[in-house]
């Protein structure tokens, strides 16, 4: 039989005013167990504290009950107190009289009756717990960061400056990302290379960063602190070790028809090559799809030409296997396909063009050396129309595009036009839009000189219809403000498209057991207070691959992922949570229920040898829960048929005894 | 194969002969439209207004016949092809409208939304194939450049019609080519002639339709086609310069049916 205590909150009015305290330690005094029972005006201060204290020692408590505020905000304060007076902390129930209780009745003698069989269940509860002690379990000292873009680099960067070593895996032969592709960044104007490639070199040359280019993660075991990884090195048939990143071998590849993904395929690249001069690492790569060696065993010229030695077409995927204490996932964007907006003619003519193509095409390392030249004729465009929101916030067009902003359109549209009419000002620049939202530091001020300064034709409307008409392209448009139809006659239209997460980012998830929402963005554990941690324990979040966001915000939020990933790994040993789910062997019919709805991964299948009453043996499938794994969310418990999965702390007979109490 | 076949009025009346050799193409391809019996107008417009039911009573009349034969409904006449198959979308995922319509035709004789509803093009692509549609073709339409003119209401609202691609169908220029034609692609080709507005603001209907015949003409078409009995008003009311005909007609002079 337990001892147990019960100490009644005042929460100073917020509870006594509306519950009358003394009637509740009054009544509650009778209950089953309890040898003690009190209130005071603040339970949580230090002078409640010692009460519960000193009623511990007195009356030799086995456990006990306070009646306040929601465990989230003061159960770890209470528990603390009683492990100070020497009881396991989970012996500690909290019945919740102020939030669920207190605060939303106004009649005393309501609020009052409440709050008696509130405590009447807790006191139920207490009396099957259970003393519980948390496991503990090491964790590897090192970190992997999956994706090298601007958001990679930054976590990476960071936690390997705190001194664990950092694996980056990243699936194109180069790091660097869509910031790479940029020509400018807002709202500054500096060239993104300018800022990207000094830390991408920092990357190569950190003593604790390993870079696995041309590789991807194919499988992720184990759990927080303790992760098994695989990586698969794709074949690049080059030996990365031997390549001195001449370029002869791409100068002399014959093969140059390959489109070139780096220039969003508006040139071609040969079959062997480096993505961009600042590359890293900078290792050529062949591609098999084109290299007639790889294909039909004709050519090798760039075998021939290889100073170093480093080209080897025998090369084979290899496998990579690793441990790691925590994963950072930074697989970031893409923009969406435009095949499904015929209505801008995107697929009909080469002019029409999406904003990271105008990128490429602005960019001094890019198909037109930086010259803004129509990919149709190679002429300069007069009259450019920008058309914001392609497949963005388009509730009503669920099947063609997404429901949400993408958050960096209007600024970088804001940047193209300004840029444009910077550069040529024989130019007309028009800019179709929803709203324009420019929040942000400096934002919107950049905006407005884009309309001020430069000129630009910020027209409130969207595009109805473009068609290629001649060399032309009849831009069909509503000007909501003027209320008025407007047809132009461009030469280039540029689609600001929607930004969707790579394409890589669902099936990692499924690796990692971390959870995704409806557009495939990862979730967050908590979306103000835990942004960039997965509900997964161990697995963080970094960049695009939560929600859109501009550079500055993809820099904040992977340093913080990489903070707490520091956090995690400065630890020696992890401390678990003792309320985890465990199955009573000799109940478990090994169906696989509980495996089935498990959110975290954390139920497996074993053969186990059981001894029978009858003096055989025999072996039987039963599920067996990995502690360090589970979150104690319940799931298992609800799901088994047998009753075999019960959760520590929360077990069937302790919720059914505070159900029976609170129906008594 | 036999299926159920809603005329429309203008069939009976303007656009005879979009009927006639309706009829006769689909026979030579081995298809008879069997015309349900009593049927009375579409109504012309699906009205947005979600609390109306009586002019859509004979729709759903239609597709009730039909679905009591067993057949798939169809239609020739763009405009009672998008009436029809939007009143099916209503009956199917709108239960206050349907129970309202149901109300109307009485006891026994509710529609359960599960006749198939198929314009003609949609039948010669998904049924009948365009393979089968060129081994029919006699005179193939060699050397014609031919314009598909689409309007809006053979593919919108795509949601419910699902006919092709609106903003760049195929399905006309597909089977223009089956026919032995050369399939004009020009820009306007799905966009509006102007529709009724022809009644209350004539300039506007004129406007609309002078884009759609100048875009086709500006891209080297000889003539349009089209499946739409008002668009075809609209564009030659409109003093279109190439001579605008059903798809029927082009089907007709193909498979060498034509008595002139």
């Amino acid at each position: 039989m337990q001892r147990i205590g019960v100490f009644v909150c005042w929460c100073g009015s917020n509870i006594a005013g509306t519950v009358d305290v003394e009637a509740v330690s009054e009544a509650l005094k009778s209950e089953p167990g309890v040898v003690f029972s009190t209130n005071y005006q603040y339970m949580c201060s230090q002078a409640g504290q010692d009460i519960i204290k000193n009623a511990i020692a007195e009356h030799k408590l086995t456990g006990i009950v306070v009646c306040s505020c929601s465990p989230r905000m003061h159960e770890a304060t209470f528990r603390k107190t009683a492990a100070a007076a020497g009881l396991n902390p989970y012996m500690v129930e909290i019945a919740n009289i102020r939030e669920q209780c207190s605060w939303i009745h106004k009649d005393m003698a309501t609020g009052t009756e409440k709050a008696i069989i509130l405590g009447k269940a807790a006191v139920a509860k207490v009396n099957l717990n259970a003393p519980l002690t948390p496991g503990e379990s090491p964790v590897t000292k090192r970190a992997l960061v999956i994706g090298g873009g601007i958001a990679g680099i930054q976590t990476a960067l960071d936690i390997a400056d705190a001194g664990f070593p950092v694996d980056i895996v990243e699936t194109k032969p180069t790091i660097g990302g869509k910031m790479a592709q940029l020509d400018k960044t807002f709202p500054t104007l500096d060239c993104a290379a300018c800022i990207l490639t000094p830390k991408m070199v920092d990357v190569a040359q950190h003593e604790n960063i390993r870079i696995f280019s041309y590789s991807e993660v194919v499988e992720v075991g184990g759990f927080v602190g303790n992760f098994d990884v695989k990586i698969k090195k794709k074949a690049r048939y080059v030996k990365e070790d031997v390549c001195t990143g001449c370029g002869i071998c791409t100068e002399k590849c014959p093969m140059k028809k390959a489109p070139n993904e780096f220039n969003m395929g508006m040139d071609n690249r040969p079959a062997v090559y480096i993505p961009f001069a600042q590359a890293v690492p900078k290792v050529a790569t062949i591609d098999p799809n084109y290299c007639n060696m790889l294909k039909n065993g004709k050519c090798g010229l760039c075998a021939k030409v290889c100073t170093a030695g480093a080209i080897d077409y025998t090369q084979k995927d290899e496998i990579i296997e690793e441990k790691y204490g925590a994963i950072v996932a930074a697989t970031g964007f893409n923009p969406i396909s435009m095949d499904k907006f015929d209505e801008y003619a995107y697929n009909q003519s080469k002019d029409v063009i999406t904003s990271l193509e105008f990128e490429r095409l602005t960019n001094a390392a890019g198909p037109t050396a930086g010259k803004l030249l129509r990919p149709s004729d190679g002429e300069h465009p007069h009259t450019i129309v920008f058309v914001q929101c392609v497949g963005s916030r388009c509730a009503a067009c669920a099947e063609k595009g997404k429901e949400y902003c993408s958050k960096i359109c209007c600024m970088y549209t804001a940047k193209h036009a300004m840029l444009t009419r910077d550069k040529y000002p024989d130019t007309d620049v028009y800019v179709f839009y929803i709203d324009v939202r420019t929040p942000g530091k400096s934002f919107d001020e950049f905006y407005r000189r884009a309309v001020e300064e430069y000129g630009v034709h910020y027209i409130k409307g969207m595009v109805g219809k473009v068609s290629p008409e001649g060399n032309k392209l009849m831009v069909q448009a509503s000007d909501l403000l003027a209320n008025k139809q407007l047809h132009i006659e461009a030469d280039l239209v540029v689609l600001a498209a929607a930004i969707e997460p790579d394409k890589s980012a669902r099936p990692l998830a499924t690796m990692l057991t971390a959870s995704m929402d409806t557009n495939d963005f990862f979730t967050e554990a908590h979306p103000k207070l835990r942004p960039v941690e997965s509900p997964t324990a161990g697995v963080f979040l970094s960049g695009t691959c939560q929600g859109p966001k501009d550079i500055p915000e993809t820099v904040s939020q992977a340093s913080a992922a990489a903070a707490k990933v520091i956090g995690l790994l400065a630890k020696d040993k992890l401390t678990g949570n003792p309320c985890v789910a465990h199955s009573d062997e000799l109940m478990c019919n090994g169906c696989s229920s509980c495996e089935r709805v498990c959110p975290y991964g954390a139920i497996t299948y074993v053969d186990k040898e059981f001894r029978m009453p009858d003096r055989t043996t025999a072996i039987r499938r039963v599920a067996s829960v990995n502690t360090a794994v589970c979150q104690g969310c319940g799931a298992c418990t609800v799901a088994c048929p047998s009753g075999a999965m019960d959760l520590n702390g929360f077990k069937n007979a302790q919720i059914m005894a505070e159900v029976d109490a609170i129906c008594k | 194969m036999k299926v159920a076949y809603f005329p429309g009025c203008t069939l009976k009346t303007k656009a005879k002969e979009l009927d006639a050799y309706a009829r006769k193409c689909a026979e030579t391809l081995g298809i008879t439209l069997e015309e349900i019996e009593n049927w009375q107008c579409c109504g012309g417009v699906f009205t947005t207004a979600r609390d109306e039911a009586a002019t859509k009573l004979s729709s759903v009349r239609a597709l009730k016949a039909a679905g009591n034969a067993n057949q798939m409904l169809v239609t020739v006449c763009s405009a009672c092809h998008n009436v029809i198959k939007q009143t099916n979308h209503a009956m199917n995922t709108d239960e206050e409208f349907a129970f309202k319509v149901n109300n109307y035709l009485g006891k026994g004789e509710e529609y359960d939304g599960s006749t198939k509803v198929m314009h003609y093009l949609e039948l010669l692509r998904d049924v009948v194939g365009y393979d089968k549609v060129k081994e029919a073709v006699k005179k193939p339409l060699a050397g014609k450049k031919v314009a598909a003119y689409y309007g809006c209401l053979l593919l919108r609202p795509n949601s419910v019609m699902h006919t092709d691609d609106p903003e760049n169908p195929t399905l006309i220029e597909d089977l223009i080519r089956a026919l032995g034609g050369e399939p004009v692609v020009y820009s306007m080709r799905n966009e509006c002639c102007g529709g009724y507005i022809a009644l209350e603001n004539p300039d506007s209907a004129k406007k609309r339709s002078n884009k759609v015949t100048d875009s086709a003409a500006l891209a080297g078409a000889d003539m349009i086609v089209t499946a739409c009995p008002l668009c075809k008003f609209n564009l030659e009311t409109n003093g279109s310069k190439l001579p605008i005909v059903y798809f029927t007609d082009l089907m007709a002079e193909a498979f060498d049916l034509k008595e002139d």
